[in-house]
Formats: C-alpha cells, sequence, structure tokens
C-alpha cells in the first residue's frame, strides 16, 4: 500500500463525509486501513477507496477505526494524583470552573474528572465539555454504560490516583456491565467537535488532551494547541498525554510548568490581556 | 552497516537477556535497536534510566515524533504502542491492546516492516506468549533478515516456538550467538 494511495483514500473520505484525517501520523492510518481490509477480505485499496464512497457502513466502520476510541477510567494514576495534588488547588479559587475535555471518545476520562470535582467538593460549580468529533463514541459516552471487564483495572487506578472513596460507589453494576451515577453526569455537557477542523466554543479554566495529539503530525499539532492556547483564559491549566508534550510547537514559550513528568501545563499571563482587563 | 534498523520482541525473561545483549554490544555499535518489551502499564520509566546508566551503548525510552539516531537503543513506553514514520520518527499510539499487550511486538515489527523492508533485521527473543508471530512473518515477507532465539536456550521458550513455527527464520540461534552475528552484521 503505497503513500499515494492511502493519500489519495483519505482525499476521498474528506471530500465524501468531511472527516479530515490528511494530516494524521500515517504509520497509524495505514495500520488501521490494513486491519480494516483484512477483515472485509480486501485485497487492495483502491478495492475499499470504492467501496467507502459507495457504501455508508462500510465508510462508517473506517471512520471508527480510523479514530481513537480507546480509553481508561483514571488512565495514568500518577497524573490524576499530580491534578488532585497541584491544579485543584487553582481550580478552588474560582467561583465558576469550566472544563474541555477534548477528543474524550467513549467517557471514561471525563466521568473521572466528574468524580475528583465530586469528592473535592467542586462539581457543583463545574461544567465539563466532554468533546469528540465520533459520534458513536459520544453516544456510548453520554449512556455511561461500561462493560466490567476492565473495572478491577481501573479500581487499581482509582486508588493509586489518591481515590477517597470506594470507586464502586459510583456506578450499579447490571449484567456485565456497569452504569455510572446520574449524578456524574449532571454537570457533563456531551458535544460533537472535531478539533482538526472546527474552532473555539468556550473560555475554560482547564483542558485535558491526553493522547489525541500522539496521532496528529507536527503542523496538526501545532494547530490544535493554538485552538486550545486560544480557549484557556490566563492562568488556565492544560493536560497532555504522559508521552506528549508543547516543546515541537509554537506554544513551548507561553506555559510554564506545573508538572513537568505528568505533562500539567498553566498558561502564562499576556501582557496585553492584563492591561486590557 | 547493511541494515538500518534491528527490531527486538522479549517478554518474559526479558529483563536478563537484554542485559546479557547490552554488555556485551561494543562501543561504536552503530545499527539503531528498537526493542518491545512486554511491560506492565503501571510502571514508570526509571527501569531504563538505571540500565542507561550501566552500559556504554545509550538506552532510552521511544519519544513521539522522535529520530531514531544510529548508536542508539529505544524502548516502546508502558502502555503504548511504537510504530514507524517513512521520516524514520516514531509515532505512539494508544490503540487496543494486540495479543493481550500494550505495547505489542507485532504492532511495532509490522510498521517497521513498512518501513525498512530488506534493510530491517527481526529478533524474537524469550517470552511466554505469542505475540511478534506476525510480526517477524511479515518482516520476512518484506525481505528483512530474520532471527529467532533458539528455544531450548530461551528462558522461556513459548515465543520463539511461536514464531519458528510461522516462518523459516534466517538464523535460530542462542543469545551468545545473536549478539555475535548483530556485530559482524554492525561492521558490514
Amino acid at each position: 500500500m503505497s503513500e499515494f494511495e492511502i493519500s489519495s483514500l483519505l482525499q476521498a473520505i474528506y471530500q465524501k463525509y468531511g472527516y479530515d484525517f490528511r494530516q494524521y501520523s500515517e504509520a497509524h492510518i495505514r495500520r488501521r486501513i490494513m486491519n480494516r481490509m483484512s477483515m472485509s477480505g480486501l485485497k487492495d485499496v483502491s478495492q475499499i477507496q470504492s467501496m467507502v464512497l459507495k457504501d455508508e457502513t462500510i465508510a462508517s466502520q473506517l471512520l471508527q477505526d480510523l479514530s481513537i476510541t480507546v480509553t481508561e477510567m483514571f488512565r495514568d494514576s500518577g497524573f490524576y494524583k499530580s491534578l488532585r495534588d497541584y491544579v485543584i488547588p487553582i481550580l478552588k479559587t474560582y467561583p465558576f470552573i469550566k472544563i474541555w475535555h477534548a477528543g474524550c471518545a467513549t467517557g471514561e476520562e471525563a466521568y473521572s474528572m466528574a468524580i475528583i470535582m465530586q469528592e473535592e467538593g467542586l462539581y457543583d460549580r463545574t461544567t465539563i465539555y466532554a468533546t469528540d468529533f465520533n459520534q458513536q463514541a459520544l453516544n456510548k459516552a453520554k449512556e455511561g454504560i461500561f462493560s466490567n471487564k476492565m473495572i478491577k483495572e481501573y479500581t487499581i487506578n482509582y486508588q493509586l490516583s489518591g481515590g477517597k472513596e470506594s470507586l464502586s460507589s459510583y456506578y450499579t453494576s447490571n449484567y456485565g456491565n456497569v452504569i455510572m451515577n446520574q449524578s456524574l453526569k449532571k454537570n457533563i455537557v456531551w458535544a460533537n467537535h472535531n478539533l482538526v477542523t472546527d474552532s473555539v466554543f468556550a473560555e475554560v479554566h482547564l483542558i485535558l488532551c491526553r493522547n489525541v495529539l500522539i496521532y496528529f503530525e507536527k503542523d496538526l499539532q501545532n494547530k490544535v494547541q493554538k485552538l486550545f492556547y486560544n480557549s484557556l483564559i490566563n492562568g488556565g491549566v492544560l493536560c497532555l498525554g504522559s508521552k506528549e508534550g508543547l516543546r515541537f510547537t509554537d506554544f513551548y514559550e507561553e506555559y510554564k510548568d506545573v508538572d513537568k513528568k505528568q505533562k500539567i501545563f498553566k498558561k502564562k499571563y499576556q501582557l496585553a490581556n492584563a492591561l486590557e482587563g | 552497516m547493511s541494515y538500518e534498523a534491528i527490531v527486538i520482541g522479549v517478554s518474559s525473561g526479558g529483563m536478563k537477556a537484554m542485559k546479557i545483549m547490552f554488555s556485551h554490544l561494543p562501543k561504536g555499535f552503530k545499527t539503531p535497536i528498537i526493542i518491545v518489551q512486554h511491560i506492565s502499564a503501571h510502571s514508570d520509566s526509571q527501569w531504563i534510566q538505571l540500565l542507561n546508566g550501566t552500559y556504554t551503548i545509550d538506552i532510552k525510552e521511544a519519544d513521539e515524533k522522535e529520530k531514531i539516531e544510529n548508536g542508539k537503543v529505544y524502548f516502546a513506553p508502558p502502555n503504548y504502542h511504537l510504530l514507524i514514520e517513512k521520516n524514520k520518527t516514531f509515532s505512539l499510539t494508544i490503540d487496543e491492546p494486540v495479543n493481550y499487550a500494550r505495547p505489542s511486538i507485532d504492532v511495532l515489527f509490522e510498521s517497521a516492516a513498512e518501513m525498512y523492508k530488506n534493510k530491517l533485521i527481526g529478533i524474537i527473543l524469550t517470552g511466554s506468549n505469542s505475540d511478534g508471530t506476525n510480526g517477524i512473518k511479515r518482516i520476512q515477507e518484506c525481505g528483512g533478515l530474520t532471527i529467532v532465539q533458539d528455544p531450548k536456550t530461551a528462558e522461556a521458550d513459548y515465543m520463539p516456538i511461536a514464531a519458528i513455527s510461522a516462518i523459516q527464520p534466517d538464523y535460530i540461534l542462542s543469545l551468545e550467538d545473536i549478539i555475535k552475528l548483530l556485530i559482524k552484521l554492525d561492521k558490514q
């Protein structure tokens, strides 16, 4: 499968459906397309290209393949520990708190955030905007019903992250699934937003976007960092995935480290804004 | 240096095998070595820092978008898959585990095979699951050199046996002989 074949398929998807994967990292895209081809018994890319254009079911499958919906509750417990220790005290100073969870997939981390805010006594004055461009994933997130297969792992994550209760107090078990408590859902706004093609929609105090940018090429990473920068208030906090950073973006100088290892950054105050404000 | 990169897949018994390998690699060994070692999702990177101080060769965790350089050893970070891009940089993904593993040997090997074709050496060492079997097969299909640790000499023989049952590797050798071969190939 050549580079040209891949880019022509991505171009076709963009033109027909408006989903833009053209600046995604190629090795990842290649792997996902090859998986889909072998699962659908297709031999070459031209075949999948013509099917994607004609058959919306295959197109929708491929879109699911290309967007990553893998996530965990309290993924990277060290990060959530640091969030409690260093970010919560900052958030406590605001009368109301707006959090943007960008690329929330099926919502496990947005629920994790809601749990933390509840335990810290801040949830009543918090709004969590949990966004993704994958509507199917978003619908699942909104339902808040997850398979209990992973719950043991989540419980370990939760405990290591400094959880104050028992994770099981936040869900009810039902036929191999867990259903997240209604009280966690009340201040989460689930919304379709595409980081590649959509723009700023709110001014927020905290952005979490973890393990999304690793799928993007450098230019696209930079573009999304600009979106984040423009969405954060002065002194707002940006949280990236444990292997992501700002070093190769235009915004490296615009943030201070809150926790270097856990990739938590604080937006520096802009002089111009301070004068105006 | 007729090969541009070495990829290694290793699971249980791996740390001991890797330490033996690092202690025998001579100063100036050029071919970059990229390793998937199955490891707990909760482990941090301290063990890599410890390794790095101990041997002559540079050892580090692979970073997203990092350029692959000669003379370095890279480990896939815990809880991420490691892939290789056309421009010889690393990509990381959190796609679902493959063969219950993340990082998965298959994922690294398949992407390295696409990228390096016949300029790649793929090695399966000790381990107790079958991750890596599809990957080493792909390396062979793309013209790369394939080496499997002799199961009789491996601490856990399941992974080498699985690889050998799927392909006829170019070499089946003890760890010591694999190291000698790598040193010889590095000088070519």
